[in-house]
């Protein structure tokens, strides 16, 4: 864009002293500032050719490349996505279709599938949810967040919030809310199938939520006891919960309020289709890719009912880029601006060209 | 003490008293016993403290709350924000929802605060204004405070004094019982106006004393009626008299004239009928805030259109689900579902404070921030300051700024607004010979000039009057005289000026300017010879008809302008007395006896006036010399003393030597010190000074006789018989005096010639002497008709005899009618015309009323501006008809069409008659203008004035507007007013100016703007749509009833044409910036509910939400309101049609509030779902999506408005960088600082996390991009398409600021000279058969670029005056101009330059060269010019070049070269800067679009 610092007006912006005489009296005239006369030395864009159809060409030529880097970028990162739902009758969790929350004995059910390329790096587990509104306004306030902070008083007399998720049989529950109440309880794992034989993958449970809520936001409450059930005694399990939080991993880092799972369940998702990062499987040696091509077989055990509210399950497999998940959207969104913006370029040149230009001189009167 | 009591029984019970009281009574203070008063008793009458603050300091809370909630948007947010309070529907947290509230609540508080303060400040300082009030223990008048003044007081003012309660008048030093007020405060009429002492007590001999005052006073109760009062006092004895209004001195009335005067406080405080008359401030609402109103019901229906859909979605949601309810449905408190219908119902409510912010919370306040500023601003341009009266522009509305910008009809006062109100006396003409008064006149000139010029000249007088002192010594006295009353003004500074506004109001005249008046030698020699052999005649004993007929003609003619007024001289020196020397006591004639008495021929009983004033005055009517010449006269003395010093120079010529001998014979004067007049009107006065000027000073009036002081005679008193006052009937008024020397019984009349003519007594043309009086009648016709064409108020003085008979005749039937009760003014009025017939014919006097500095210029921007100025006048029509040539708002060549009716019937066929003349003329030229209309192809906006005929002008009378303004005829009154340039109206009514600019404001939907000085222009001031009081000596009540008050009318051109484009232009663009920046917020929420199943979930976290509009978000849209400049001053100022933008509201019309709101939409969408797709089916969280958006968001509306920002300063780039900036670090702190706080956000550490995510960036960066591109590229197409194929005004005054400065000041010429000869299509061609000299020399100076060199070159053509010279040097000075005009010519210009050394003139000759090849073209002179062009044949081949840029240009040369005509020769040497720059304008316009 045009630049017309105007120096002119900038030097005589200076208060001058003319009209005041050397008099006691005091003038009534105002300053002769620049600011007070409203003449601050100023950029006055103004949309003209020479300056737009630059701008236009020079978002174009960096919007390109930065959308195809981009879209590299995603398409270079791998994902496999298997959904166990099961509405499907063929499929093998259709038996699971109308789980209820604690059915005993939990539905177990095994999706074989077979990966075409090899993982390479470390290698992320999701499950996906579709169709579930987490964002749902009365659903997200429905938590206790003193009380996930491991605040005593709060475990005992949870937020009205938590209502009516507060109190079961009279006692607190802990954690309260809907949030926690609803939480994803299905088991999934993961075995290569290698000459018919089942290697179980190791799948880390740890290092899947974020750091700070992990250390800072949630904690287990205090006492003179690192012994969690004693702890959260005098407080019961959320109503569709199989067993109570303390019991929800064997190691003690990783069990109540401080359970990774749960965290990442805690954390509501923004919209009604997303995945919760379920566990890592980490790269063993830079031999092997982490997951090689071949054939895997998962087993589910089949508790969360989604079903009644057309829900679906999923399970992804997926690398990371520096960028994320795979997601072509943004590089082709930045090359389409990028292209658009050249286009438009180009548009405005000609119509600038064919009307503009000529009519220039004769638009200020000679 | 004091009470009300109902009728005049003190005993009927109590809880009646209310209910019945009718009057008032009041006693005395001074009777109770002491303890008595002391009681705290309370009083139910008010006491005098003032007190117009709304709050106390207890009470300012809940009554501020209370008015804040009476603005309905307020009581919407607090609501919204208790609906927080409601679990079942809150949205947020409920404290931090009532924070904005809040947070508006106490911005909006705390000005009002602050207002009410500044009230408090002002009621303190008036309420401990000092006044004297009978104390009872020290039985003497002491000073107290006006707030401890209380009804029954007794209180002492003197002279100038203002009044501090409605006080009856009991006593007055004044020997008659009169006082004088002044009431300009209260009517803004600043004659006096006389307050008698109430009868009884003026009988009384002793002096008036307080403690005997036993009488007790009925009256009314407090009412606003000023004109009315009644009531009565009973004395002691019973007895009772009347009381009226001419008893009552009213609060905030001056006494003048009037030593002392004391009397009891009938009412006070609150109940004067000055502050009941004073209804508080008006709210204003303008036209811009009545329109964004009308969207903010647009944006409330949007917003329950949205609540509604987001209703059914809900309901339509929960209802799809049927009985299996999903686990994120959570139930309600008790634990059951709700039903879908309930569900749906309650999130109607949550939607309604989810989408609140589509509701601007803070458009209000941010709008009331900006006009603050805006008038902060206004305040502080030095342009709007005026230096002479130290006042500077004061907007006392603080919420119609932008109205400015969208005025259309300017209704204007005339005298004090147009002009300076000050008369100035200029010519007279004595029994049929003309005084011209020239070197007055070029006394004046001089004055405006040096004042001009007083930067330039600097203090150097000396070089100024050498150079003058080549020319006749009259001009060096003027010179020095005008020279040393400027230096005395200027080092005189502010206490001089302030003194002399001060003074202004008490007298007439302010600066010695006006009052001095240099004498014509000619007159000033005849009367002295007059006055000389009047002496002789006197000593001798001779009658007085041994004058000759002139010179006795001339000594009447003085005598009648010092006499035949009602000027009260004061002497500023003493405590403002009477100036009296009273001879003996003697009332005016009151009865036939008394007549009889003083007139019989012995004179024994009365004596001689003439003798008893000369034995008086023997000694002093001597002539005197040299000694006491300093000593002499006041206003003179300044004049005397530059004389003395001229004395010594060897300069001095006889003539002038004689006159000041002269002036040394008559020098002294009974009095020393200065005399002043206080007159009713200043036309008045000035006649009592032009007389002076001639040595006839008036020294003394009282109410029976009048002292003057005369050249060799010394002091005259003439027995004043009868004074016949002034009326706009008569329109003249009379003296009935005797004659000190002649016994006579003269009649004095001074009245409008046209009355006055017709009253002369016929003369028989066969006797020589009634001939030669037929031949002066005409003669000084003549010079009457002269003196109106010169804009000057003209009066005839003429004069009659009366014999003894006649006058006793007379005498009976004015007594009777003086006595009668029954239509006392009727027989007045008939008895006033009975004497004033027959009259002698004096002479006439020529007043100038100065036009202000700069009103013909105003009036003519104004005008281009598109506004329709219309006078509204009380002046007489041939006055305001004059005045309106002067200021050009008539055109000489204009047609004008007077209506003046007698009935409504002749109005209506009168006003017919003119339409259907105005049609067929109108169709007639309707072909002409659309054929200049095409041709122009500048403005292709034909603005409503382009319709109206150009060369019509109205004038109606005051009589015929009563008519014209009835119900069945003001359509046709409009329909008629609409189609002329310029409307006059005379004689007209306040009231009937108000209902001008009802009728105009009402029917036309027109947006009006009164502008006045007095308080006459009130009721008009208060109707119209601004209000614009002039800040003059008329008062305080036309700037009290005022928005605006600007010193000067010429301010008013840059209060409108550039801060009133700037405010409005500023307030429309942030309006619809406001409604777009909500829209596009809430829009993202909305789009949302999609996605959340309409459970009015927001991913914007609530902070953000809320204090996004408060603090995020409003910095940058208010710096841009308040400091963008869509163009600057200069060009505004330049291209008076700029305006026409504010009047047809181009910057916000109701489709742009769609347009915006569309756009809003789209950005919206944009800015939800990029992020929407790149975080979809993704691990984010609902709060780490919400934060990018937000941020998106707030990038975008930034952006946006950096798109509408025109001028950016710092202001703006640091409001920008702010906001973003203080959102980061807001975001920042907030989640880091409490990991389980803020619920159900609790973003912790999300702003952080997101901060090293690259996607994040890369969202950031692609969203507005993509948001704004389709607004920006349209804005580019819209404006590249509409500027170069229908440029808007707007757009190229944009334009023309980016051009260098040379070109752009020379296009701004250019374009105003277009707009000037777009109705006067002939060329200057056709012009010059008609005057073929004089138009020579105006095409020469309108083409001066091209032909003043030749004309130099043939240096002796008549046409051409001495300034050739001048332009020799400028064309000069072309040559060595800036490097543009090497850029214009290219080698055209190299080529000339080379030849420059030999050939001087060649090259400046060159430059113009292609512009004169088309003006040879349209010229007459062509042959003339056909010669320069065989002189140099080499610059035809550079026009061969050239051909191009001329043909193109050929047109609007054409024009531009008419329009220059008016160019005075300051305006030549810009012009010439600019010619050369001319022909590069097409590329340095290429060079910007490339």
């Amino acid at each position: 864009m045009a630049v017309n610092y105007n120096a002119k007006e900038e030097a005589d912006g200076h208060p001058s002293g003319v009209g005041a005489p050397g008099g006691a009296g005091k003038s009534r005239k105002p300053d002769n500032t620049a600011f007070k006369q409203q003449r601050l030395p100023a950029w006055q864009p103004i949309l003209t050719a020479g300056t737009v159809l630059p701008a236009f060409f020079i978002i174009g030529l960096i919007f390109i490349p930065i959308g195809i880097g981009i879209f590299v970028t995603s398409n270079n990162i791998r994902e496999y996505e298997i959904d166990y739902t099961g509405t499907d009758s063929s499929s093998p969790c259709n038996k699971c279709l109308n789980v209820s929350w604690n059915s005993t004995p939990p539905c177990t059910c095994t999706i074989n599938f077979t990966l075409n390329q090899p993982f390479e790096t470390n290698v992320f587990m999701y499950y996906g949810l579709s169709n579930f509104y987490q964002n749902h306004r009365r659903y997200v306030k429905s938590r206790d967040d003193s009380q996930l902070n491991g605040d005593n008083s709060s475990l005992l007399h949870p937020s009205k919030e938590c209502e009516p998720y507060s109190t079961s049989e009279n006692k607190p529950i802990a954690p309260c809310g809907a949030i926690a109440n609803s939480m994803f309880n299905d088991t999934l794992e993961l075995f290569r199938i290698d000459n018919e034989t089942r290697i179980p993958i190791t799948l880390n449970k740890k290092g899947i939520a974020w750091w700070t809520d992990k250390n800072v936001k949630f904690r287990n409450p205090s006492g003179n006891t690192n012994n969690l059930t004693a702890l959260f005694q005098g407080t019961t399990k959320p109503v569709n919960w199989p067993k109570p939080v303390y019991m929800l991993d064997s190691e003690a880092d990783n069990n109540g309020f401080i359970n990774e799972d749960f965290i990442v369940w805690m954390r509501t998702a923004a919209l009604p289709t997303f995945r919760k990062l379920y566990r890592l499987i980490e790269r063993k040696n830079n031999l092997q890719p982490t997951l090689q091509a071949g054939k895997y077989s998962l087993d589910i055990t089949y508790n969360y009912p989604v079903h009644s509210f057309d829900g679906r399950k999923r399970m992804i497999l997926s690398t990371i880029s520096w960028m994320g998940g795979k997601n072509p959207f943004l590089g082709i969104a930045y090359i389409t601006v990028g292209s658009i913006c050249f286009f438009l370029g180009v548009v405005l040149l000609v119509i600038h060209h064919k009307y503009g230009n000529r009519n220039t001189s004769a638009d200020i009167p000679n | 003490r004091v009470r009300e009591s109902e009728g005049k029984k003190k005993l009927s019970p109590p809880k009646h008293r209310r209910r019945r009281k009718r009057t008032r009574t009041v006693r005395s203070n001074l009777l109770l016993p002491g303890p008595e008063a002391e009681k705290p008793q309370r009083s139910p009458m008010a006491n005098n403290r003032l007190k117009t603050t709304k709050y106390t300091a207890l009470s300012f809370l809940p009554k501020n709350l209370f008015e804040q909630f009476h603005r309905l948007a307020n009581v919407y947010f607090v609501f919204i924000a208790l609906l927080n309070f409601v679990p079942a529907v809150n949205a947020f947290q409920p404290e931090l929802a009532l924070a904005p509230v809040l947070f508006i609540l106490a911005v909006t508080a705390i000005k009002d605060l602050w207002e009410d303060y500044s009230r408090y400040r002002s009621d303190n300082e008036i309420n401990h204004t000092e006044c004297l009030v009978y104390c009872r223990n020290e039985k003497k008048y002491m000073n107290r405070y006006w707030k401890e003044v209380e009804v029954g007081d007794f209180v002492q003012l003197r002279c100038n004094e203002i009044i501090p309660a409605d006080i009856l008048l009991l006593s007055s030093s004044d020997p008659d019982g009169l006082c004088h007020i002044e009431t300009a405060n209260l009517d803004g009429e600043t004659n006096l106006k006389q307050r008698q002492v109430v009868r009884r007590f003026l009988e009384l001999d002793s002096e008036f004393d307080p403690l005997k005052f036993t009488s007790v006073i009925e009256c009314e109760k407090p009412n606003n009626d000023l004109s009315r009062f009644r009531g009565y006092i009973v004395h002691t004895s019973g007895k009772r008299d009347g009381l009226y209004k001419e008893n009552l001195l009213l609060r905030g009335c001056t006494v003048r004239n009037t030593e002392e005067v004391a009397g009891i406080v009938i009412y006070a405080g609150h109940e004067t009928k000055a502050l009941l008359n004073n209804s508080g401030p008006r709210y204003k609402r303008s036209k811009l805030e009545r329109q964004m109103n009308i969207d903010v019901l647009w944006c409330v229906l949007i917003l329950i259109v949205m609540c509604l859909f987001s209703t059914i979605g809900h309901g339509l949601w929960v209802w799809q689900y049927g009985e299996k309810k999903p686990v994120f449905d959570v139930p309600g408190l008790d634990g059951n579902y709700l039903s879908p219908v309930l569900a749906a119902v309650y999130i109607f409510l949550t939607m309604i404070i989810v989408f609140q912010v589509l509701i601007p919370i803070s458009l209000y306040v941010s709008i009331e921030i900006v006009k603050a500023c805006q008038v902060f601003f206004i305040h502080q341009d030095k342009d709007l300051y005026d230096e002479e009266t130290d006042s500077q522009l004061q907007c006392r509305a603080l919420n119609i700024t932008e109205d400015l910008g969208q005025m259309q009809y300017i209704f204007s006062d005339k005298t004090g607004t147009l002009t300076e109100n000050k008369m100035v006396f200029r010519r007279c003409t004595v029994s049929g010979i003309e005084y011209s008064h020239d070197a007055n006149a070029r006394r004046l000139a001089m004055y405006q000039e040096a004042d001009s010029e007083e930067e330039e000249t600097a203090a150097k007088g000396g070089t100024l009057s050498q150079r003058n002192s080549v020319s006749s010594h009259q001009s060096i006295k003027v010179v020095h005289r005008s020279l040393s009353m400027k230096s005395h003004r200027r080092t005189g500074s502010r206490a001089e000026a302030k003194r002399a506004s001060i003074l202004s109001k008490h007298t007439a005249f302010s600066s010695p300017m006006e009052k001095d008046i240099t004498p014509d030698p000619n007159l000033l020699e005849k009367v002295n010879e007059c006055a000389r052999s009047l002496e002789v005649t006197r000593s001798h004993e001779q009658p007085l008809s041994k004058l000759t007929p002139e010179l006795s003609d001339i000594f009447d003619f003085f005598i009648a302008l010092t006499i035949c007024n009602t000027v009260v001289v004061t002497s500023p020196d003493q405590p403002r007395q009477k100036v009296r020397v009273r001879f003996e006591l003697k009332s005016p004639v009151k009865t036939i006896e008394d007549f009889i008495r003083r007139f019989t021929p012995s004179r024994l009983t009365s004596g001689s006036n003439s003798s008893s004033s000369s034995s008086l005055t023997t000694s002093k009517s001597m002539p005197r010399l040299g000694s006491s010449i300093l000593s002499s006269v006041s206003s003179e003395s300044t004049l005397l003393k530059l004389e003395e010093k001229l004395a010594h120079s060897p300069q001095m010529n006889n003539n002038d030597y004689r006159s000041q001998q002269d002036r040394r014979a008559i020098g002294c004067r009974p009095e020393e010190g200065e005399l002043r007049y206080e007159a009713e009107s200043p036309d008045e006065a000035a006649l009592v000074y032009a007389a002076r000027a001639y040595n006839c000073a008036l020294v003394g009036r009282l109410s029976d006789q009048v002292s003057v002081e005369l050249p060799h005679l010394g002091r005259l008193t003439f027995e004043l018989l009868h004074t016949l006052g002034f009326d706009s009937i008569r329109k003249r008024m009379s003296v009935v005096v005797r004659h000190p020397l002649t016994d006579e019984i003269s009649v004095y009349t001074k009245g409008a010639d046209s009355v006055i003519m017709d009253l002369l007594l016929p003369c028989s043309s066969d006797d020589p002497r009634g001939n030669h009086q037929k031949k002066i009648q005409s003669k000084t016709q003549n010079y009457l008709n002269l003196y109106a064409v010169d804009g000057l108020r003209t009066l005839c003085i003429a004069k009659r005899v009366l014999s003894k008979e006649e006058y006793a005749s007379w005498l009976k039937s004015h007594l009777e009618a003086e006595s009668s009760i029954e239509n006392r003014e009727e027989l007045l009025f008939q008895s006033a015309l009975r004497i004033e017939t027959n009259l002698h014919l004096l002479g006439a006097t020529g007043v100038e009323d100065r036009l202000q500095d700069g009103v013909p210029e105003t009036i003519a921007n104004l005008r281009k501006a598109g506004l329709q100025i219309w006078i509204l006048t009380g002046d007489k029509q041939e006055t305001a008809i004059n005045i309106a040539y002067a200021c050009k708002l008539l055109g000489h060549d204009e047609e004008i069409i007077t209506l003046n009716a007698e009935s409504l019937e002749t109005s209506a066929t009168l006003l017919d008659h003119c339409l259907q003349y105005i049609e067929s003329k109108f169709s007639n030229n309707t072909i002409d203008k659309t054929a200049g209309n095409t041709t122009v192809g500048f403005c292709p906006l034909s603005p409503p004035s382009s319709s109206v005929h150009s060369s019509l002008g109205l004038v109606i009378d005051g009589k015929t507007l009563a008519y014209a303004l009835d119900k069945t005829l003001e359509d046709k009154f409009l329909s008629l007013a609409r189609r002329c340039r310029s409307v006059l109206c005379c004689r007209s009514t306040p009231l009937q100016k108000s209902m001008v600019v009802k009728l105009v404001r009402d029917k036309l939907k027109a947006m009006t703007l009164a502008i006045g000085d007095g308080a006459n222009d009130v009721s008009m001031i208060q109707v119209a749509d601004v209000g614009v009081g002039i800040s003059g000596p008329e008062g305080m009540q036309a700037v009290m009833a005022s928005d605006f008050a600007v010193p000067r009318f010429r301010h008013l051109e840059k209060l409108l044409l550039v801060h009133g484009h700037w405010c409005y232009s500023r307030l429309a663009n942030m309006v619809l910036y406001f409604f777009y920046k909500n829209a596009m917020f809430v829009a993202l929420l909305f789009w949302y509910q999609f996605y959340c199943g309409f459970s009015g979930s927001s991913m914007i976290d609530q902070w953000y939400l809320i204090f996004f509009n408060v603090l995020f978000s409003s910095l940058p849209q208010l710096v841009t309101g308040v400091l963008d400049k869509d163009i600057p001053a200069e060009v505004l100022i330049g291209v008076p049609h700029l305006y026409k933008s504010g009047q047809k509201m181009e910057e916000y019309q109701p489709h742009m509030f769609w347009m915006n709101m569309i756009d809003a939409l789209y950005q919206s969408l944009v800015c939800f779902y990029i992020p929407f797709f790149t975080y979809y089916d993704s691990e984010v969280d609902l709060f780490s999506w919400g934060t990018p958006i937000t941020v998106i968001a707030l990038f975008t509306i930034i952006l946006h408005l950096a798109i509408e920002t025109k001028t950016w300063t710092l202001f703006h780039w640091s409001s920008c960088i702010f906001s973003i900036l203080l959102f980061f670090i807001v975001a920042l702190v907030y989640n880091v600082s409490c990991p389980i706080c803020y619920p159900p956000s609790n973003p912790y550490w999300t702003m952080e996390k997101l901060m090293g995510e690259p996607v994040f960036y890369l969202i950031c960066i692609i969203s507005p991009v993509v948001a704004l591109l389709p607004r920006y590229s349209i804005l580019f197409l819209y404006r590249t398409l509409q500027g170069t194929i229908f440029p808007t005004q707007l757009q190229l005054g944009r334009q023309l600021n980016r051009l260098p400065p040379e070109t752009h000041s020379q296009i701004l010429n250019r374009l105003n000279i277009k707009k000037e000869t777009i109705p006067q299509k002939p060329p200057c061609a056709e012009h010059s058969p008609q005057n073929p000299l004089s138009n020579d020399s105006d095409c020469f100076k309108a083409c001066n670029h091209t032909p003043s060199l030749q004309s130099s070159q043939y240096g002796n053509d008549p046409a051409f005056p001495s300034n050739t010279k001048a332009e020799h040097t400028t064309g000069l000075s072309v040559t060595a101009s800036p490097p543009e005009s090497l850029l214009c010519g290219g080698n055209k210009q190299m080529e000339s330059m080379s030849v420059e050394e030999t050939f001087p003139w060649n090259t400046t000759v060159d430059q113009s060269g292609f512009s004169l090849l088309n003006w040879i073209t349209s010229t007459p002179l062509f042959s003339r010019f056909g010669r320069v062009l065989q002189l140099s044949p080499h610059r035809l081949q550079n026009e061969a070049q050239d051909n191009m840029c001329v043909l193109g240009s050929i047109s609007s040369l054409h024009r531009d070269f008419k329009g220059l005509t008016g160019k005075n020769s300051n305006d030549f040497q810009e012009q010439l800067k600019g010619t050369p720059t001319n022909c590069c304008k097409s590329e340095t316009l290429e060079t910007t679009f490339l």
